[in-house]
C-alpha cells in the first residue's frame, strides 16, 4: 500500500529548473492521490498560462520519474493543467516520447543542455548563499580563495552547493575548493574572485526575484494554496 | 511632470500600450491563447497597490479618456512612448498595433511617440511595411517581441540573418532605438527563449543603434547585466521591474535595483509604466520616494534625486531627442536632458 506522503516526498525532489526550488514549496502541486491498486495521480499548475514550455516539460517529466520510482506505484499520471502546451507535454511525457517528438518541428534537441545551463546558475546562486554570510562575518575574498567545502560550517546551503556541483560533475568532496568555475570546475583565482562573487550574488538575486514574481502571479491566478506551498525564504 | 520636496522631474514613459483584448477581437480557434495572454497581464496588475486594480472587463480595453487621464493628468507623464505588440495569431485586428497607437497620438500632438515594430519572418513585404509605417508615423524606435507566434513558428532570435536585414533597413530609415522584449517561446523551443545573447551580438554589430532590453531582461536579469556592462549601446527598460516588484516585493526590488545600478548604471536605466498593466501615478510617486530599506544594501551605488531624474525621463529624452524644459534639466553641460535639441512637438507631432 503506497501512501500519498511518499509520493509527495518524491515530488519534493522535483525542482523548477529556472528557480532551483521544489515544485511543492513553489505551490505547483494541487492534487496528489494514490489509489488502492497503485495508480498515482498528480496535478500540477504554473504561475501563468504561457510559462516557458521547455521548463514546464522538465518539471512534468521529472515528476513522472520521481513518482514512478516510489515503491508500490504501479502507474503514474501527471497532469499539467491550465497551460498552453498542456496537451503536448502531458501526452509526450506519458508516452515517453521525448521533447523533440512531442513538439514536432518546433524543437531540435532534447533538454539536457538547457537543464545543465540552469544547474550552473543554481550552483552560482548556491555559492552566494554559502559565501555571503562568511563575508558578512568579516572573512575576506582572499581568505575564501583557500577554503575547501569541508572548511565551511555544515548547513543546508552548503549541501545544496555540493549537490549542484555533483550534478554538474564538478568536484564536490570535502577537499574540493569552495569556489570553483561553474564550467570547468577549476578553483577561482584570487584576482577573479571579486567578480566571481559579484556574479554569484547577482545570479542568486535573479533567481530569488523570479521566484518571488512567480509566487505573486500564482497567488493572483489561483485562490487555492498548493500542497506543500511555502512563502519566500 | 512631477514635483516633490522642491525637485522637479520630467517624466518619459518609455513603455506603454493601448490594446484591444476584448473577446470580440479574439481569433476563432485561438481564443484560449488570446484569453490566456490577457489574463496573464491582468495577474501582473495584481502586483500593484490594491486600490489601483481593475476588473478584467475594464482591462480588456480602455477608452481614450481613461488613458489620457491615467497617464498624463494623474500619472505625471510628459511624453509617452507607445510600444506595439501585434499578436495577430490571437487577436484579429492585432493586440496593440502601430495604427491603434498612431490614431490616438494624432489626436494629441506632442504627447506620444509612436514606435512601430518588425518581424524578421515577414520577408520583403515586411521591409516595405516597415518603411511605410516609419514614413506614416515618424517612428524613431521599434519594439520587437521575439516570442511572437507566426503560423507554425514560435518566435525568432536577433541572431537570425533575416533579423540583420531588418536592423539594417531600420537604421537606413532613421530608427535609433530597438526595444527588445523576450517572451517564453522561441525557435527552437529547446533553447532558453529568454536568453539575451542575441541582443549582445546585434548590439556589437550595430553600434549606431541603441538596444533597450525591456523588463531588464526578466527573468534573466543576470545575463542582461553581464551583457549590458560590456555594451555601451545597451539600456535597461525598467517596466515590470518597477511595476511588478516595487510594491509587491520591496525587498527584492531593492536588490534588483542595487544590482542594476551597479552593473548597468543610472545613466542607462529608463522608466516605463507598462500601462495599462499598471498606472504610472503610483509608480512615479513610489519611485521618487524610494531608497534602500536598510544597511544591508550599503555596498550598492547610492541613489539621489538626480539619479531618479535621469531614470524617470532625462535618459529617455536623450535617446529620443525630446526637449526638456530647462527647470527639469540637471545642471552642468553634457548632463542628460540638456542636449535635447528637437522639440517633441516637432518630432512626434510633425507627422502625427
Amino acid at each position: 500500500m503506497t501512501h500519498e506522503r511518499e509520493v509527495l516526498d518524491a515530488l519534493g525532489t522535483v525542482r523548477d529548473p529556472e528557480l532551483d526550488e521544489p515544485v511543492t514549496s513553489l505551490g505547483f502541486v494541487t492534487s496528489c492521490t494514490v489509489s488502492a491498486d497503485g495508480v498515482a495521480d498528480v496535478r500540477l499548475r504554473l504561475p501563468t498560462y504561457f510559462c516557458a514550455p521547455n521548463f514546464a516539460w522538465l518539471m512534468v517529466a521529472d515528476a513522472y520519474d520521481a513518482v514512478s520510482g516510489v515503491p508500490g506505484v504501479r502507474q503514474t499520471q501527471i497532469e499539467l493543467e491550465d497551460h498552453f502546451a498542456s496537451t503536448e507535454i502531458n501526452r509526450g511525457v506519458a508516452a515517453r516520447a521525448g521533447f523533440v517528438r512531442s513538439f514536432d518541428g518546433l524543437a531540435e534537441t532534447e533538454l539536457d543542455e538547457l537543464r545543465t545551463d540552469f544547474v550552473r546558475k543554481a550552483m552560482l546562486a548556491a555559492t552566494d548563499r554559502v559565501c555571503r554570510p562568511l563575508l558578512a562575518a568579516g572573512r575576506t575574498p582572499d581568505e575564501l580563495a583557500v577554503l575547501t567545502l569541508g572548511d565551511v560550517p555544515q548547513s543546508p546551503d552548503r549541501e545544496r552547493l555540493r549537490a549542484r556541483r555533483a550534478e554538474l560533475g564538478l568536484p564536490a568532496g570535502e577537499d574540493a575548493p569552495l569556489l570553483v568555475d561553474p564550467l570547468r570546475g577549476e578553483a577561482v583565482e584570487v584576482e577573479a574572485l571579486p567578480l566571481h562573487l559579484r556574479k554569484a550574488r547577482l545570479t542568486g538575486i535573479s533567481l530569488q526575484a523570479n521566484a518571488s514574481v512567480c509566487r505573486g502571479l500564482l497567488r493572483e491566478r489561483y485562490a487555492m494554496v498548493g500542497i506543500g506551498e511555502e512563502e519566500d525564504r | 511632470m512631477y514635483e516633490k520636496n522642491g525637485e522637479k522631474y520630467f517624466v518619459v514613459d518609455t513603455h506603454m500600450h493601448y490594446w484591444d483584448a476584448r473577446p470580440e477581437n479574439w481569433v476563432a480557434g485561438h481564443e484560449q491563447y488570446a484569453k490566456g495572454w490577457i489574463e496573464c497581464f491582468h495577474a501582473y496588475m495584481g502586483l500593484a497597490p490594491a486600490e489601483t486594480h481593475w476588473p478584467l472587463e475594464k482591462f480588456y480595453k480602455i477608452d481614450e479618456d481613461t488613458l489620457m487621464r491615467d497617464v498624463f493628468e494623474d500619472g505625471y507623464v510628459d511624453v509617452a512612448i507607445f510600444q506595439p505588440t501585434y499578436l495577430k495569431e490571437w487577436y484579429r485586428d492585432g493586440f496593440n498595433t502601430t495604427e491603434q497607437d498612431g490614431a490616438l497620438a494624432e489626436k494629441h500632438p506632442g504627447k506620444f511617440i509612436v514606435n512601430t515594430r518588425f518581424d524578421p519572418r515577414d520577408g520583403d513585404a515586411g521591409l516595405k511595411e516597415l518603411e511605410e509605417k516609419v514614413a506614416r508615423w515618424g517612428s524613431r524606435g521599434v519594439k520587437l517581441y521575439t516570442a511572437e507566434w507566426r503560423e507554425g513558428s514560435r518566435g525568432y532570435t536577433l541572431k537570425d540573418r533575416e533579423a540583420y536585414v531588418y536592423l539594417e533597413k531600420a537604421q537606413q530609415l532613421g530608427i535609433k532605438n530597438i526595444h527588445v522584449h523576450k517572451g517564453p517561446t522561441i525557435w527552437p523551443l529547446d533553447k532558453d527563449a529568454f536568453d539575451v545573447s542575441d541582443i549582445d551580438h546585434a548590439a556589437t554589430d550595430f553600434p549606431e543603434l541603441n538596444f533597450i532590453v525591456e523588463h531588464v531582461g526578466l527573468p534573466r536579469i543576470e545575463d542582461f547585466c553581464f551583457m549590458a556592462t560590456q555594451e555601451p549601446n545597451v539600456y535597461a527598460g525598467l517596466a515590470v521591474a518597477i511595476g511588478g516588484l516595487m510594491h509587491a516585493r520591496p525587498k527584492f526590488f531593492a536588490k534588483v535595483m542595487g544590482e542594476l545600478l551597479f552593473w548597468v548604471g543610472e545613466d542607462k536605466m529608463m522608466f516605463g509604466s507598462d500601462y495599462s498593466i499598471w498606472e504610472p501615478k503610483w509608480q512615479v510617486e513610489q519611485f521618487v520616494d524610494w531608497d534602500y530599506p536598510s544597511d544591508e544594501f550599503s555596498d550598492y551605488p547610492r541613489v539621489n534625486a538626480a539619479s531618479k531624474k535621469k531614470m524617470l525621463g532625462l535618459n529617455a529624452a536623450k535617446l529620443y531627442d525630446i526637449h526638456v524644459p530647462v527647470e527639469y534639466q540637471l545642471p552642468g553641460p553634457g548632463a542628460p536632458g540638456v542636449l535635447g535639441a528637437v522639440g517633441v512637438d516637432e518630432r512626434a507631432g510633425a507627422k502625427v
